[in-house]
Order: C-alpha cells, then sequence, then structure tokens
C-alpha cells in the first residue's frame, strides 16, 4: 500500500460526507497511520457544495490537500466530481456516485444539467469508477445509506479488511441503523 | 492509536483540555467555527455549561465563576469577541481568581462569518497573553497551560483557533484531570471595583504582569526553535506552522506557540542565525509588524497574501514560486450555493417580501439565505442585532430627509431570527419603540439557534443539556417594551402571512410579526411520519408560482417541440413542475400558492 494519500470527499450538504470519511479514518487509523481530516460546518452545510479533506500518511503536517495532490476522490455526486478538477492529477481515481442532484438554477430550468460531464475527468486522463450508488443503498433498505454505500466501493481501493469499517460502522452509527448500514457497506464493496 | 489516543476536532480537544484542567463553568454563544467546543463540554457531567444570549453576557458569565475561585472559560467565535470586548479590556485590569480563559475562533477565508478579522489584534490591544495551537493535540495542551499562565500571572488568558484546527480532527491524548478548587465568596475591592482610582493601580499591574509575561515568553516551551538549514528561516504561529513544515521540512523554524506578547531575544537570536527570514501567517501582519517594529529584517506581506486561509500552494507559490507545478484549470459548472432547507418556515416569509416593494434590514442566520435567488429579499446584513437599528435609521433619515409628502412607516422593514433577537435585537427594539419608529420588524421565531446547528436558546424551552427551561415569551416581551402593534404568523400560510404584513406595514407605528414555526432540522421535525406533498402533474399549467418559492425539492421539467400538446396540456405551455418527494419536508408553501389544485398531501 503506498505510504501516504490524499482523499477527497465531495458532495452536497446532507449527503453524509462526514460519516463517510470518518469510518474511512478510522479504519486508517486502525492499519496504524496518522492523519488529519480538515471539515467544513456552519453555512456550507445548507444543501451547498461539501467537500472534507483526508490526509494520511507516516506524519501528517498539513491538514489541508494541496491543488493537484489528491490520489482518491469520493465523490456523491456528477457535478461535484468535477467541481474539484484542480484538486486532481493525471492518474487520480474517482468513484462517482452517478446521481444528479439539481442546483437551483438546474431546478429552476434556468440552465440544463451539463451532459456527459464525466467526460471531462476521462479526458484528462483520470480515472472515474462510476457507481449507482442511490440504487444500492435503495436495495439495502435506506436511500440515506448512499454515504456507506460509497465507503464500501472505497474499500476496495484501500488494503484494509472489510472488518476494519464493519468494526467503525458499529461503533459510529446508531443501534438502529447498523444493519443498513452494513448491508450498504456490503454492495458498496461488491462493486468493482 | 494506543488506548489513551482519540480522534478528535480541535474543537473537542479544547473540551478535553478544559475538563483535565478542571473547568467548573463554561459559558459561551454559538458560532462557527466555535460552536462543538461547548457542544462536547457539555458531555462531562462534573463542567457546569450554559448557552449565554451572547458573547458578552458569557464572559461577564465566566468571569463571575473565576471571582468566586472556580477555573472558567468563555467561548466565541471571532466576531464574538467584538461583544464580549467591553468585559475583556477591564478583566485585563481585575484579573483573576480561578482561572480564567477566552477562546476565539476566527475564520479565515469567511467560510460561516461575515468578515475575517484578525483577532491577534486583541491581544496587543487588550494587553493579554494568548495561545495559537497548530492542531488538536496542541489545542488540547495550550487550554491546560492556559489555566496554569492565568493563576501563575494572574490575567485572563486568549486561546486562539482558526477554523482549520478547530474543524481539523486529529490524534490527541488523554491525560490526568486536575484536582478542582473549592469555590467560595472572597471579597477583594481594589482588584474587583474598577473605578478610576482603583482601576489606576491595577493599570501599573497591568504594564508588570506584561513584562513578566515577556519574561516567560522567551522561555516557555511552546516557543520552540526547530533548527534546520541557515538558508532560510520562517517565524510562524497556528496552522501557519504546519504548511512551513511541509513545504520546507529543511528549513529553520521559530514556533511561536504564545503569539502575544512576542520574545524578542529569542526572535532576534533565531533571525541572526538564518539568512533571510520569512514570516508566514495568516491574515494581518501581526507577528511582522511588532518584528519589525524590534529592528529585525524580515519578508511577510510583500510575499504572502493578506487575505484568506492560506495553504501549502500558496506559501509554496509566495516563497518559492520557481518551483510550482501546474494544476488543472477549473471546469465551468453551475455554482451550487447554500439554499435554505425543504420546508423551512423562513422560506414563506421571505417569498412574502420578494413579492413587496419594500427595503428588507436583515439580519444574521440561516434566514441570510434569502438574500440569494430566486428571492433577492434581503438589502443588507452587516452584524447580528442590526437589523432592527438600521431599519430605525433609515426611518428616522426618510422622516427628517425624505422626499416631501411620501409616506415613510412602509418602507422599510427588518428580519431578525429569535436567537438574533435574543442576542442583540431586544435593545435596538427598545429604542425604535422609545424614539418612536414606525418601521415593521419581523421576529422568525423557529425555536432554535439554526444556522449553528440547532443550538437551544432562551427561547427553546431547553438548556444546553436538553434539561426543560423557561422559555421566552417574545410576544410578551415586545408588549413589555411598548410594542402595541403584535401579529403573529404560521409562515408557512402563505397568502394569509402576506395580508398580516401588510396590515402591519400600513402601521404608522413600531409593528412587529411574530413568524412561527419550528426548523425542519429539530429532532421532532425529523422524526415525525413521513407525508410528503406531491405534485398531480395532469393539473399543472406551468403557471411557474411554486418554482418561484426557491424549494430544492421543486424542480421544473422544460417541455420540447410539440411536447405539450402530444402530453394533453395546453399547447403554449412551457413546461411542468415536480416535487421530489424524498427532499419535501410537507411545509405546504407550494400547496398554499399553487391555484390549480395541482400540489396536493399524500396522506401516509
Ligand atoms: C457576534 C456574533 N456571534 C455569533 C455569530 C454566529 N451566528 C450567526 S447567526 C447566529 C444565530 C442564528 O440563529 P437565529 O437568529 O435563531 O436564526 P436561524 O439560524 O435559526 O434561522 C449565530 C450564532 C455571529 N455571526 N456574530
Ligand atoms: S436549518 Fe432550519 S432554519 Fe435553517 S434553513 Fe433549515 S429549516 Fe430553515
Ligand atoms: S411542501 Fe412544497 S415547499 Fe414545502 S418542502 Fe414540500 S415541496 Fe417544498
Amino acid at each position: 500500500m503506498e505510504k501516504s494519500g490524499n482523499i477527497l470527499f465531495s458532495g452536497v450538504g446532507g449527503q453524509g460526507i462526514l460519516l463517510a470519511s470518518e469510518i474511512v479514518a478510522y479504519a486508517l487509523l486502525d492499519a496504524g497511520f496518522d492523519a488529519k481530516k480538515s471539515e467544513v460546518h456552519g453555512m456550507a452545510q445548507r444543501g451547498g457544495s461539501v467537500t472534507a479533506e483526508l490526509r494520511y500518511g507516516k506524519k501528517v503536517y498539513s491538514p489541508l490537500i494541496e491543488p493537484g495532490k489528491v490520489d482518491l476522490q469520493m465523490a456523491f455526486e456528477m457535478m461535484e466530481a468535477v467541481r474539484y478538477l484542480p484538486m486532481l492529477h493525471k492518474g487520480s481515481r474517482v468513484i462517482v456516485n452517478t446521481q444528479k442532484l439539481l442546483p437551483p438554477s438546474v431546478a429552476n430550468g434556468s440552465v440544463e444539467y451539463p451532459e456527459n460531464i464525466l467526460d471531462r475527468l476521462t479526458e484528462k486522463g483520470i480515472t472515474v469508477i462510476p457507481v449507482d450508488a442511490f440504487a444500492l443503498a435503495s436495495e439495502a433498505g435506506e436511500i440515506k445509506t448512499v454515504n456507506v454505500v460509497m465507503v464500501g466501493v472505497l474499500s476496495n481501493f484501500l488494503p484494509m479488511a472489510p472488518s476494519v469499517y464493519e468494526e467503525v460502522i458499529n461503533t459510529q452509527v446508531k443501534e438502529r441503523f447498523r444493519d443498513v448500514n452494513l448491508k450498504a457497506f456490503a454492495l458498496g464493496r461488491k462493486v468493482s | 492509536m494506543n488506548k489513551n489516543q482519540f480522534w478528535m476536532s480541535g474543537n473537542e480537544a479544547l473540551a478535553l483540555g478544559a475538563f483535565e484542567a478542571a473547568v467548573s463553568v463554561a459559558s459561551g454563544y454559538p458560532g462557527t467555527p466555535s460552536t462543538e467546543i461547548l457542544e462536547n463540554l457539555v458531555k462531562y457531567d462534573e463542567v457546569y455549561c450554559e448557552w449565554a444570549p451572547n458573547e458578552k453576557v458569557g464572559l461577564e458569565v465566566a468571569i463571575g465563576a473565576s471571582f468566586a475561585g472556580s477555573r472558567a472559560l468563555a467561548t466565541m467565535k471571532h466576531v464574538g469577541l467584538n461583544v464580549a470586548a467591553d468585559p475583556l479590556f477591564t478583566a485585563a485590569y481585575t484579573g483573576v481568581r480561578g482561572g480564567l480563559v477566552v477562546i476565539t475562533a476566527d475564520d479565515p477565508e469567511m467560510h460561516s462569518s461575515q468578515n475575517e478579522q484578525d483577532n491577534r489584534n486583541y491581544a496587543f490591544a487588550a494587553k493579554l497573553p494568548m495561545l495559537e495551537p497548530s492542531d488538536p493535540a496542541e489545542a488540547k495542551e495550550f487550554i491546560k497551560l492556559g489555566y496554569r499562565l492565568s493563576e501563575e500571572l494572574d490575567t485572563p488568558v486568549l486561546v486562539r483557533m482558526t477554523t482549520r484546527v478547530s474543524h481539523v480532527k486529529g490524534i490527541v491524548e488523554k491525560g490526568e484531570v486536575a484536582p478542582r478548587a473549592v469555590a467560595s465568596v472572597v471579597k477583594n475591592a481594589p482588584k474587583q471595583v474598577m473605578l478610576p482610582a482603583l482601576a489606576r493601580k491595577r493599570r501599573v499591574y497591568v504594564e508588570e504582569r506584561m513584562t513578566k509575561n515577556r519574561e516567560i515568553a522567551e522561555t516557555i516551551e511552546i516557543n520552540r526553535i526547530e533548527k534546520g538549514d541557515t538558508k532560510r528561516g520562517f517565524i510562524c504561529s497556528g496552522v501557519s506552522y504546519l504548511y512551513v513544515k511541509e513545504v520546507f521540512p529543511e528549513a529553520s523554524v521559530l514556533k511561536l506557540g504564545m503569539c502575544w506578547p512576542l520574545p524578542e531575544k529569542k526572535i532576534k537570536a533565531f533571525a541572526d542565525s538564518v539568512d533571510e527570514l520569512f514570516i508566514v501567517e495568516e491574515l494581518d501582519p501581526f507577528l511582522e509588524t511588532h518584528i519589525k517594529a524590534m529592528g529585525v529584517a524580515c519578508k511577510g506581506k510583500e510575499l504572502v497574501p493578506n487575505q484568506g486561509e492560506l495553504n501549502t500552494a500558496i506559501v509554496r507559490r509566495s516563497i518559492v514560486p520557481e518551483t510550482v507545478e501546474k494544476c488543472f484549470e477549473a471546469s465551468a459548472l453551475p455554482p451550487r450555493p447554500p439554499n435554505m432547507c425543504a420546508g423551512c418556515p423562513h422560506r414563506g416569509i421571505f417569498f412574502n417580501l420578494s413579492r413587496m416593494n419594500v427595503f428588507v434590514s436583515g439580519d444574521i442566520g440561516c434566514y441570510t439565505l434569502g438574500f440569494l435567488p430566486p428571492l433577492n429579499a434581503m438589502d443588507s446584513c452587516v452584524c447580528m442585532g442590526a437589523s432592527v437599528t438600521i431599519a430605525h435609521g433609515m426611518i428616522k433619515a426618510l422622516e427628517n430627509a425624505g422626499a416631501k409628502g411620501e409616506s415613510v412607516h412602509n418602507k422599510v422593514v427588518s428580519v431578525i431570527g429569535d436567537s438574533t433577537f435574543m442576542h442583540s435585537g431586544i435593545t435596538g427594539l427598545l429604542n425604535s419603540v422609545y424614539n418612536g419608529s414606525s418601521a415593521t420588524l419581523i421576529i422568525l421565531d423557529n425555536r432554535i439557534t439554526a444556522m449553528t446547528g440547532q443550538q437551544q436558546n432562551p427561547a427553546s424551552g431547553k438548556s444546553i443539556k436538553g434539561d426543560p427551561a423557561t422559555s421566552l415569551d417574545i410576544e410578551g416581551l415586545c408588549r413589555a417594551i411598548g410594542v402595541k402593534h403584535i401579529w403573529t404568523v404560521n409562515p408557512h400560510e402563505v397568502p394569509e402571512t402576506r395580508k398580516v404584513l401588510k396590515e402591519a406595514m400600513d402601521c404608522e407605528e413600531m409593528s412587529v410579526v411574530i413568524s412561527r414555526a419550528p426548523c425542519v432540522l429539530l429532532p421532532e421535525m425529523k422524526e415525525r411520519k413521513a407525508v410528503s406533498y406531491y405534485t398531480r402533474q395532469e393539473n399543472c399549467v406551468g403557471c411557474g408560482s411554486c418554482i418561484r418559492l426557491g424549494c430544492p425539492a421543486i424542480s421544473w421539467t422544460k417541455f420540447g417541440e410539440g411536447e405539450a400538446e402530444a402530453k394533453g396540456y395546453k399547447r403554449t405551455q412551457k413546461g411542468v413542475s415536480k416535487i421530489d418527494e424524498n427532499i419535501c419536508n410537507s411545509c405546504g408553501q407550494c400547496a398554499s400558492l399553487c391555484k390549480f389544485d395541482a400540489i396536493t398531501r399524500k396522506e401516509a
């Protein structure tokens, strides 16, 4: 496994990015890494575009990822996969939930949702891994588990065993939601 | 991580540090990025915590606890210290009995703020020591150190956080919990009654204390030199230190954990040990100005930006621009600004205001988003509480110097949230009534301080712990202040609310409309049975009335050539609207606007 790395989580406020990034962070800590994670709270969470930045390695100083240095991005929405393009480099991998959440200007009909938007990544030599996380979350029995489906997909790219994530889900998620979240994780993990 | 190590944010670490320092009383007012400090500290049963209605109150409560011999804490965001500046500057004279720490959480880049003032300037102005941690682990240690310094030097101590320390998670190690001081009443008028004769004596002490504090700054461990090569030396504090370490791991660094007062001897010795000296700091040239005043040559703001946050890329570009690699250009996309939640009660009010020809003097909270399209219904927003007073000032100007014969009372409306009203709107309303304003004030009573993530306030009926508390009767309060014209409306009934707003604006005396409906993110609202509204698309005539609300659950589908006719609509219809039932929070505002029976409640 890489000795250090930078993971960017991007999506829309309310999609559960904080929980997803938290599960991944704990799993990395469990594997013995130092880590730092930056979150945005407050105004930015009211349905706006949001990110969390997770860095790991032997010793991590800066809590922010330098533009161009993201190795892996977890995008919870298609447009939000492309919004942070300057953070990526040729060869970055982007796991994308292929859901479309309409920003106000698209919802009210004044502009169109851009077509074939993920081409803007692939044409730069970025590897795109599309996932219908919404469908998988519905299959798990709770559409709010999109975030944990995404963690399941990501787990294939990191060396920690699934049991590490499952243990974190058990401690981080309220008891009555545990089973659907474990199911969501398993469904995401199956995507390759 | 070992068993004693925990993954926590800077704010959680401050709470742990305060607990380990045996803090007894903590008070504060929410504000990003400071809010989670008290939210986490309240989890320790040994500490008494409370939400104060504003930061001045919170700091005064902490001063009181300190006077009783207990360790005390006040927390706030950067602009909160402006509100609490009055007690702060004089507490610098009284000093403390139990240790007193004041945390100011600054927000460079204005992620969630109206300005990006640099509160290190307060340490200089109030003559107080300030500690500035770089990461969560330091945050915990520094607050504990703050209490030791506070008692040793008989001074309040400022701890400055920034967004990238408060909201960053890292590894923190648990420590020992200090023994708790026993509180008691001890009178000490010469030290605690700041009338001129006594204050003059304390004034002398403040300078003596600064001299002693400067000596401490020379030797304190948190002001440390990390020897590297002598080519470049950096002086930095807070999160800037981390960026410098990452970009220049080989360089010499003087890390200032105490950013005021400064260790002059140490700085001069460090400057002499390197070929070139750089000061890397976010926002103001605070260290730079004071270091240059010592006669030390250094480079700072001519290279490093004085606006916004720094990061490793900015530090690299500032110091070694020749090494910068090119990144991908941003790709053009429709923006995704924040929006009020689906079902937010504020939307009904702002929708109505957007349809009225009136100046909306706004305030700070979730409702500030009423400024954004499609509502565009806010015309000013300065600081908490200013909605009421700015409206009053405008009214008086219009009365005194406006066009002859024009009515004034229906020109300006102010809008304020419940928490903001209690924070600093009440005195403004008192002034408006006393001085005969004819404005209309709308109080958005959603029972909670929503924008910062649902904190209880004096109108919530609950304490910070969630225990029952006395709930302010807002209407009774307005009446007691002297407001004669008061209405309470349900903002989800949009047309009815419009009628009341018109009536209130027609009043020639100060009038108040209380808009009462809970925030949809309250736990009790989230746990309601899921009943949503849906669109009967066969009835939709495409008038767009509901779209103009700007609810995130409603979207517009444009018809292509001939599509309207093919689907059985009028040939000229341009499209239909649709509710996403997964997003809808069943407020009914859109239904109250639809004249074609196309939006209906779906019964469970
Ligand atoms: C002096 C100061 N303290 C704190 C804040 C942070 N802040 C802004 S608005 C707000 C409260 C908003 O609550 P409310 O007025 O009830 O409106 P809501 O968000 O519930 O709609 C807070 C805590 C600030 N901007 N200024
Ligand atoms: S959190 Fe509450 S007050 Fe804020 S936008 Fe959402 S519903 Fe409105
Ligand atoms: S009822 Fe209408 S306005 Fe209210 S949340 Fe649902 S779609 Fe939005």
